[in-house]
């Protein structure tokens, strides 16, 4: 049961990521939302990878252990860590230039192209 | 050394390398930089061509990043499938060979097009590196890969629909397809991850080979296809897509075209190729289905009503996807049933494969016969054009064959993809071709609208001083004619050497799996 705790997180954590992205009506608390639900999909990956009592995978010198873990769910994460700090400050960066032509970020009020 | 074998690496190491050039090349001044984007961009082509060659001749072609098996192999005996690995099949080269058409003539008109603005090393770097992020959709067999993909090519498109940020329009284009495709993505992932636990594989065709339908495949599959979908502007999700393709610079947007057919290749591997017969039920090819004629019925509906010429073009897009989801869905939806496949399926997934290469086709040489009318006339609304066909006679005529195809006029490539997924999808239900057949009388009507308020008519006093546009637009949209016009003149030569191979690999999944896993995992 404890074993399946870190998925139970995630799944609160990308609901209420969902959740606020659809509810909130400010863009900066909708790039916050997107944020976390990338956290809980590294979370995730990590937890995918997690192997009670593993052993680092080292060709020399890994110690007595039969379990090994395999790098790759921590090789997935990092990447999508570097992904995932890109596009926030894409985000941001458009956000920013939203606020500058509009002078709002409440997203009703964003609406120059809707029909 | 053979250099055969490298094809599919060199496909993305060209404009990837090209991407990261671009500033370096542009201190050389404007010409540098101009020959840079499209020396690149033709290389792909070349390169794409010569792949597609070697796969129709050879079969399927795979490449391992840094290793000689796709296989890790620990010294205890242990093998594992986590190398990087490329896998081109007859029908990835196809689609490659489609995207790098599209990009080659995108780039083309750039030259001429973005010549008034500054910015023109980003504009090259972020080109070349949406190419990148494109052909590496389309090649990858890799499912982590292909979200790595996906996000290259979606931060390059954010950059490039904002590229005007002066604009309000583009920026709000630009953050409402950023929200949009970055909950695509990370539900692209989670879907990754799932499979990834279930069976320690991230390899397409060690997935396939394995997969049995459980609670979490069908979670991962109801992911991957929601956000697919949505990347390729299928109709509940599509609200994005008019707006950018509207609001991007028009190279951009011809290249978006196709970016938007690596998503659907993206959907149509994951059904057809990691699930396949496994997927046991007809509720995904269905979904699809409905997907389907939802984006034409309502893609079109909205198109008619516009008076924006890229925005009416960019609803126009949502319809055409509609038909290659309909094509695709119904042969999906018959695949494991061997009479069903050989009556309309084939021909169903034969039809939907040859509307992905004239829709890029015709698509990509709209929006820039869209582009050319902005250039020379510096207006997007129809209702202050009028009378172009005079000053402007060599964009009419591609426009004009563009529109032909695209409404399904008879010796027109379009009519032959159309032909093919109205007769098969009959004999699903007369009801999905009755909905396909009103799509395109409508499009006919709305391009006909286009051309009267356009192109005839009085000349308006405004645009007297209107010239037909500069070479290199009119060379980027000559590649695109061409390739129409050589696929309306020769339908049999297309359907069998271009077509049919693709639209068979797509099929066999076996053999999808065999050429890498053929001696087990």
């Amino acid at each position: 049961m404890i074993g399946n705790a870190p998925f139970f997180v995630v799944g609160v954590l990308f609901l209420m990521g969902l959740v606020s992205i659809f509810l909130s009506k400010n863009l900066i608390k909708i790039a916050i939302a997107i944020s976390i639900i990338g956290s809980a999909v590294n979370i995730f990956l990590v937890s995918l990878g997690y192997r009670a009592g593993g052993n680092i995978p080292v060709h020399f010198l890994a110690g007595e252990g039969t379990t090994m873990v395999l790098p790759t769910p921590q090789a997935m994460t990092l990447t999508a860590i570097v992904i995932a700090l890109a596009t926030t400050a894409l985000l941001l960066s458009l956000i920013m230039l939203v606020w500058r032509h509009y002078g709002t970020l409440d997203i009703d009020e964003i609406r120059r192209l809707r029909g | 050394m053979n250099w055969n074998e490298h094809f599919p690496a060199l496909l993305l190491i060209i404009p990837l390398f090209g991407a990261f050039l671009a500033p370096i090349c542009s201190l050389g001044g404007k010409m540098a930089r101009n020959i840079l984007l499209v020396a690149a961009s033709f290389l792909t082509l070349v390169v794409a061509f010569l792949l597609w060659r070697n796969v129709l001749a050879n079969g399927i072609q795979y490449y391992v990043m840094g290793g000689e098996n796709f296989r890790l192999a620990l010294p205890s005996g242990m093998a594992l499938p986590v190398r990087i690995i490329l896998e081109v099949d007859a029908f990835s080269a196809f689609m490659a060979l489609c995207g790098s058409i599209a990009a080659f003539a995108g780039a083309l008109f750039s030259v001429n097009y973005m010549n008034r603005f500054s910015g023109q090393s980003r504009f090259t770097s972020l080109y070349l590196l949406l190419a990148t992020g494109m052909l590496g959709m389309m090649i990858t067999g890799d499912l982590f890969n292909f979200f790595i993909f996906i996000e290259i090519s979606s931060i390059a498109s954010f950059g490039l629909i904002a590229f005007w940020r002066d604009k309000p329009s583009a920026i709000e284009a630009s953050l409402k397809y950023t929200l949009v495709s970055q909950v695509g993505s990370m539900l692209i992932l989670i879907a990754a991850g799932s499979l990834y636990g279930k069976y320690n594989a991230l390899n397409m065709a060690a997935l396939g080979s394995v997969i049995t339908m459980g609670t979490m495949e069908k979670l991962a599959l109801v992911f991957l296809v929601g956000s697919l979908a949505m990347k390729c502007g299928a109709f509940p999700m599509h609200m994005w897509l008019p707006d950018a393709y509207a609001e991007a610079p028009t190279g951009v947007t011809c290249l978006l075209v196709a970016v938007s057919q690596a998503s659907l290749y993206g959907l149509m591997r994951v059904c057809f190729s990691i699930y396949g017969v496994a997927m046991g039920s007809t509720f995904v090819p269905w979904m699809i289905i409905i997907f389907g004629l939802a984006s034409m019925f309502f893609g079109v509906s909205m198109a008619v009503v516009q008076h924006d010429i890229k925005r009416l073009m960019g609803y126009h897009s949502v319809s055409q996807v509609g038909y290659m989801l309909l094509g695709l869905g119904v042969g999906l939806l018959v695949l494991g049933d061997a009479r069903g496949m050989a009556d309309y399926g084939f021909t169903a997934i034969k039809g939907g494969v040859f509307h992905v290469f004239n829709y890029t086709m015709y698509k990509a040489l709209l929006f820039l016969t869209a582009g050319a009318l902005y250039y020379a006339t510096g207006k997007k609304d129809l209702n202050e054009m009028g009378g172009l066909a005079r000053r402007m006679p060599y964009t009419t005529f591609m426009f004009v064959i563009a529109a032909a195809a695209i409404s399904g006029l008879p010796p027109f490539n379009g009519f032959v993809s159309k032909l093919l997924i109205y007769e098969s999808s009959f004999a699903v239900h007369p009801s999905l071709a009755v909905v396909a057949l009103l799509t395109s009388v409508l499009t006919l009507a709305s391009f006909v609208k286009v051309f009267q308020t356009a192109f005839l008519g009085p000349e308006k006093n405004s645009l007297l001083s209107v010239q037909e546009v500069p070479p290199a637009m009119l060379l980027g949209m000559v590649v695109l004619t061409a390739a129409i016009l050589g696929a309306t003149l020769f339908p049999s030569w297309t359907l069998s050497n271009l077509v049919e191979p693709a639209a068979r690999a797509l099929v066999d999944q076996s053999g999808y799996i065999g050429a890498i896993v053929g001696g087990g995992m």
